[in-house]
């Protein structure tokens, strides 16, 4: 089922004219009849959960939102999509820019922000000119500027650009470079809700979940909940990269499997060259990794689903989380040792250096696993990462300390027979790894299907 | 206004009453001794500092009276409040006491342990942080990060190897100056502080980064390699200075005074800030209305000269492992035992004139 990708394959739908023939805005005219506290009351009946990555109901976090007297509050979109993995938002503000400006003009409404942000990331650059674009003919055509459809509201809509850093995707990092300051977390409470950007209340949203505003205002919050199972509700963009036939952005509707999502032709279509799966890591390259037997059926033998609870049934022992929707696949070829060292590096670069156990503990792990992988660690480094991630967990001011920790530890849970023929075979992996001679995987396949 | 009621939080199975909005970890200092959580990059003088370091960390076992559910993680106790009915945890804490030494590991990996070249060594935070709280080992096997020294004003020196970006003196410069001439730049380990392309830092009282930094970062060149702390007595004194007050610690050898800092309270931090005249220019004892002794944390390093009776030298409180159930903390590791040149039976205050090293030696 699409909602939000429904028209994306008409043509001209990034501008105005076609999108506005095909339905657009129509939720804008429907909010505005309606009154902000209606609207907030039918997200939440919606279930929508933040598509960002923690999962958190949209509802809920709108009704957190102080509303002192005098003080104006804000909206931001967090458009600072940098997770390894993820391009979802990319894609839906590169063909439905004024999908997302509709989403955010209801949820301005909502929240009574007159001055609303995007914050993209700057690799976005060219997206940055669609949306600016986007808002222009939005502006022209009575969308946004003073008093909206007569309705007395003022809404404006300011693009931002960031400079390229991951950390600035955590929402206190964002509102400190929305300011024009380092991008460094602040220390939670005080919430955004209470004191966001300049001190006044704020919401910051991902892209995914503003979008999801259309079709809840349009649909009814009640219709949408019917969508999808249990707390899940409604559909979710997931951008799928690594060993499948066809990679790309699928709008689900979570009621399918995972095994389904891989193979059938609707969906990515299996691996390519006939190779077998080894594990996915299915919602951006900070949740932890699955061997391929965990990531079909769940530990207590059940089929998993692609939904939030599926997902990360079994905790982080033998589950995963749905978390951005990054849907990595690797392949029997894969190594897992370099990939982990590959994430180890971008958590390391990305770290901004504020508290102690990140700033040093990222570093400290990526060099552990350069020797693993350049074969001269030594099998006590695979017991000190372990006690490394696991000392940086949940030690950290920002989720970016936790995101570092969980893939090398579910790599190390999962896979340590690989990392320690990585340390036995130093040669063989360095042949392997590099593709000098392809050798048949020398470890009993475990987790492969 | 009607008497605001004080909230009743229990660290550490002791009990006691704070105003509302008092964080943890100043709280237990109310406490005091042991179960005060270290820190090293929260200033009570300074807005804002806190929260970085991590060292602070706290279990809170009970959110409140009215919401019983215990915290998920470990909080930083500087910058969390209490709340009525709270409680605490920190040194009955199995899981305090390894993330801590978990940070402590992790400050220290990149720090150079120059310890015996370093004008900090004996009144260093993360010396004794890492005394109480580290291993003896590093399991760290590469190259540590390191950085040039860099001059930051006349009397300033930055040695940004040594620095365990605690922010403090962002927070001092900020503070103070109206611009803003002090910073951090990069991210992530290399992140390093400095100043807007290696211009100094000029202002009347900025030489107060040298004693807010817990470690040896930052130091005063008028006293680089002068002396080690522990052979100068600290000394209180005063003048009359009109910039600032005027109150500070002199440490002295002798009749001659090797630098002046600000005097430093029992967390180790400031009680006033003083001058760049008074630290760096009054170097001489005509210059100083002495009051006496200073008086000094036992459990520093400074203190190990053995002042006790004659001058006020803080008595140590009595251990709280009868109040404690669980774990008794590690115990800060005895100076005066193990150091050859610190011996316990020679007593600093019997030494005519200043102390030397000759005076320490095994056979005489």
């Amino acid at each position: 089922m699409k909602l939000l990708l429904q028209n994306a394959h008409i043509e001209g739908i990034r501008f105005y004219d076609a999108y506005r023939k095909n339905g657009g805005y129509q939720s804008v005219e429907k909010a505005f009849k309606m009154s902000t506290d209606a609207i907030v009351e039918e997200v939440k009946k919606s279930g929508l959960r933040g598509r960002g990555g923690a999962g958190f109901p949209t509802g809920m976090k709108w009704s957190f939102l102080a509303k002192p007297e005098g003080v104006p509050r804000h909206l931001v979109c967090n458009a600072d999509e940098s997770e390894p993995g993820t391009f979802k938002d990319r894609y839906l503000m590169e063909f439905l820019p004024h999908l997302l400006i509709e989403g955010l003009i209801v949820s301005s409404y909502a929240l009574g922000s007159n001055a609303t942000y995007i914050y993209i990331r700057g690799e976005y650059a060219w997206i940055t000119d669609i949306l600016e674009h986007a808002i222009a003919e939005a502006k022209q055509n009575g969308w946004l500027g003073k008093n909206i459809l007569g309705s007395g509201f003022d809404c404006e809509i300011y693009v931002h650009r960031g400079a390229g850093a991951y950390i600035c995707g955590e929402e206190t990092a964002l509102i400190e470079s929305l300011e024009g300051k380092r991008g460094n977390p602040r220390l939670k409470p005080p919430f955004p809700a209470i004191q966001g950007v300049w001190m006044r209340p704020t919401v910051v949203n991902n892209v995914e979940t503003l979008a999801a505003i259309v079709p809840i205002i349009n649909m009814g919050g009640e219709e949408y909940a019917k969508i999808g199972v249990g707390r899940s509700t409604g559909t979710k963009l997931l951008s799928v990269c690594g060993n499948v036939n066809k990679p790309g952005v699928y709008e689900i509707d979570m009621t399918i499997s995972v095994e389904e999502f891989i193979y059938s032709d609707k969906y990515c279509g299996g691996i390519p060259n006939g190779k077998r799966l080894k594990a996915c890591i299915p919602g951006g390259s900070s949740v932890p990794i699955v061997p391929a037997n965990l990531l079909f059926k769940t530990a207590k033998g059940e089929t998993r689903m692609m939904n939030y609870e599926s997902l990360s049934d079994g905790g982080f022992a033998t589950g995963t989380m749905m978390g951005s929707g990054g849907f990595i696949v690797l392949d029997e070829d894969q190594c897992v040792v370099r990939h982990t060292m590959t994430l180890a590096r971008f958590y390391n670069h990305e770290s901004c250096g504020q508290c102690s156990p990140c700033r040093e503990g990222t570093g400290w792990m990526y060099k552990i696993l350069k020797n693993i992988e350049n074969g001269q660690g030594k099998l006590s480094d695979i017991d000190l990462l372990w006690d490394i991630q696991r000392r940086i967990e949940g030690n950290t001011i920002c989720p970016l300390g936790d995101a570092a920790a969980w893939p090398v530890a579910a790599a190390i849970r999962h896979f340590r027979d690989e990392f320690e023929w990585h340390v036995l075979n130093p040669e063989e992996s360095q042949r392997r790894n590099y593709g000098i001679a392809h050798y048949a995987d020398p470890l009993p396949m475990v987790g492969v299907v | 206004m009607s008497e605001v009621q004080n909230f009743k939080v229990t660290i550490d199975n002791i009990t006691v009453e704070v105003a509302p909005g008092t964080t943890i970890l100043n709280a237990a200092r109310a406490i005091g001794g042991e179960v005060a959580p270290p820190a090293m990059c929260y200033y009570s003088k300074l807005k804002d500092s806190g929260g970085k370091c991590r060292t602070c960390l706290v279990e809170v076992s009970k959110g409140s009276e009215k919401d019983p559910r215990p915290m998920p993680k470990l909080v930083a106790s500087c910058r969390t409040t209490v709340m009525d009915g709270m409680e605490v945890k920190n040194i009955t804490s199995e899981k305090v006491l390894d993330a801590r030494k978990g940070i402590v590991e992790m400050l220290l990996i990149n720090h150079p342990l120059d310890c015996p070249v370093c004008d900090q060594a004996g009144e260093c935070d993360l010396q004794n942080l890492s005394y109480e709280h580290g291993s003896e080992k590093t399991r760290y096997e590469f190259k540590r990060r390191t950085f040039e020294k860099e001059d930051i004003g006349p009397y300033i020196q930055l040695h940004m190897t040594r620095c365990i970006m605690c922010f403090r003196c962002v927070y001092t410069a900020d503070q103070l100056t109206d611009k803003r001439e002090h910073g951090i730049l990069e991210r992530g380990d290399h992140a390093q502080i400095s100043t807007l392309l290696g211009k100094s830092l000029d202002h009347d009282f900025i030489g107060n980064v040298i004693d807010v930094c817990p470690v040896g970062a930052l130091t005063d060149k008028t006293f680089r390699f002068k002396n080690r702390v522990w052979f100068a007595k600290p000394v209180d004194a005063h003048r009359d200075c009109p910039t600032c007050k005027g109150k500070v610690r002199l440490w002295m050898r002798g009749e001659e005074v090797f630098r002046v800092t600000a005097r430093k309270d029992q967390w180790g931090e400031v009680e006033d800030f003083i001058c760049n005249d008074c630290r760096f220019h009054k170097k001489e004892t005509k210059d100083w209305v002495i009051e006496g002794p200073s008086v000094v944390d036992r459990r520093s390093v400074i203190a190990q000269g053995h002042y006790q009776g004659k001058v006020g030298m803080v008595k140590e409180q009595p251990r709280l492992i009868d109040q404690v159930i669980g774990k008794a903390p590690k115990l800060l590791m005895d100076i005066h035992s193990i150091s050859d040149v610190n011996r316990p039976d020679v007593d600093l205050s019997q030494i005519e004139g200043p102390a030397h090293s000759d005076d320490f030696e095994h056979n005489k």
